[in-house]
């Protein structure tokens, strides 16, 4: 049977591993290879890359992070942050991603995800959503949860998917960094309305926030976190565990 | 020395270093001479299957890997690569593979009921049919990493194992030294490092 993952998220900004809350006040963990090992050896299904570099040297860095994760970790490696063009897609691939999120690079052209897909496939191709509610609507967010775009949510996912987006990552800002749980009403409308993997994303606190999310919503596919894996409050071991015992298929 | 058929689609970088991780000297090379030289040859893939299938004949590359399996030499399909193994493919149309593995490869959804998302992405966990020596130092019911949207049919004697997505998926098929796997066993962790140790001692 096919499992629910478990995905940790690192953010890397000048070669080091950071999370922020509500997407400020960002603080330094890790080096970003050792702790892509520690995850894979606990039993992470799959890692996030997210570049949150703004400088060219910052992006030189984190190319040959990810190339040394890649020739050290055998499990699914998927990269965001950055990415606008396919070019940006050919140059984390040759650095060994197997999947590449486009988000505010989306907003700006559709079409990226079009061409990226018919290029490397649907199955490479995931669109990363930040996403508010905004009187009374799921509101696109876009530059790291800055900017409103003002475009409905659900709609914009449909129109991606269309496109070739392949999987969906769900950030909510509402929830983000907030550690309250997942944000389950939205994670079941965007699962309703599209047949491609959904993946979860922002309020993840503790174990029970995960078991949470897959009773509630049963076809979400993953459950993304970043600093509750980083700082140790959630180990992948145990969630995994206690997913099992609760039912939910997990790889162990 | 291992093979890494290289014909232009799919990024091989993780194949190499995966067979790197178990002591396995891989080369990625579209050179003949190479491939005749190297003991195993691994056909990768990622993409459309007609889409490969012409770039795997145009390249030159489709008359070296039938050269190679006729010589006897291990041969590991993975993926897309698996897929063009066999006779025929269906996505986008009709297309010849290299029909080293008799069957025909159909959408997943013709053997799966409605509900089941496609592609079908993620762990998902073996079940053996048949024995083979790339799952020597495996277990039955260990979770490899899957993506994929079209499986390998009508091809009950050659399928060594499947997995279960609400229907039975070909998971891994064989044909003497002609071996197949629709997962990633690069991307699959330590049960995938396992398989490609495997085959590299065959």
């Amino acid at each position: 049977m096919i499992t629910k993952r478990i995905i940790p998220c690192l953010d890397v900004r000048d070669g080091r591993v950071v999370k922020g809350v509500n997407f400020e006040n960002l603080g330094d963990v890790a080096s970003p290879v050792d702790m892509a090992k520690k995850y894979t050896a606990s039993g992470a299904d799959e890692l996030v890359f997210y570049d949150i570099t703004a400088s060219a040297e910052g992006r030189r860095l984190f190319t040959d992070i990810l190339t040394e994760t890649a020739r050290n970790v055998f499990i699914p490696l998927t990269v965001g942050g950055g990415i606008n063009t396919v070019d940006d897609f050919d140059r984390v691939l040759k650095c060994g991603a197997d999947k590449v999120s486009v988000n505010s690079g989306a907003i700006k052209n559709p079409d990226v995800i079009r061409q990226a897909a018919k290029l490397y496939g649907d199955q490479c191709v995931v669109l990363s959503c930040d996403i508010k509610r905004v009187d009374g609507e799921f509101r696109v967010f876009a530059r790291g949860g800055r900017d409103d775009t003002g475009m409905e949510a659900i709609s914009w996912i449909k129109r991606c998917v269309g496109l070739g987006a392949g999987e969906v990552v769900v950030n909510s800002i509402d929830t983000d960094g907030v550690k309250t749980g997942f944000d389950i009403p939205l994670l079941q409308e965007v699962c309703d309305a599209v047949s491609v993997p959904v993946i979860a994303s922002g309020g993840a606190g503790s174990i029970e926030h995960f078991i949470e999310l897959f009773k509630a919503v049963p076809t979400i596919d993953a459950g993304l976190a970043a600093s509750i894996f980083h700082f140790g409050e959630v180990e992948i071991k145990d969630l995994k565990e206690r997913m099992a015992a609760e039912g939910i298929p997990a790889r162990i | 020395m291992v093979a890494i058929i290289d014909y232009g689609v799919g990024n091989l970088f993780s194949l190499q270093s995966s067979l790197k991780a178990v002591g396995a000297e891989a080369v990625v090379t579209d050179d003949e001479r190479i491939i005749a030289a190297a003991d195993r040859v691994i056909l990768p893939g990622v993409g459309a299957f007609g889409d490969a299938a012409a770039k795997l004949r145009e390249s030159g590359m489709a008359e070296v890997v039938r050269r190679e399996a006729a010589a006897g030499k291990p041969l590991l399909g993975i993926c897309l690569g698996m897929q063009l193994m066999f006779d025929k493919g269906y996505e986008y149309g009709e297309h010849d593979g290299l029909g080293l593995i008799h069957g025909s490869v159909r959408p997943i959804a013709e053997a799966i009921p409605e509900g089941f998302k496609i592609p079908h992405i993620g762990w998902n966990s073996l079940s053996f049919r048949k024995e083979s020596p790339l799952f020597k130092y495996i277990n039955d019911g260990d979770y490899v990493y899957f993506v994929h949207s079209y499986h390998a049919a009508d091809c009950a004697d050659s399928v060594t194992a499947v997995t279960e997505y609400g229907g039975e998926l070909t998971a891994s098929a064989a044909n003497g030294n002609v071996f197949g796997c629709q997962f990633h066993p690069e991307k699959s962790g330590n049960t995938g490092l396992e398989i490609l140790r495997a085959f590299n001692e065959l």
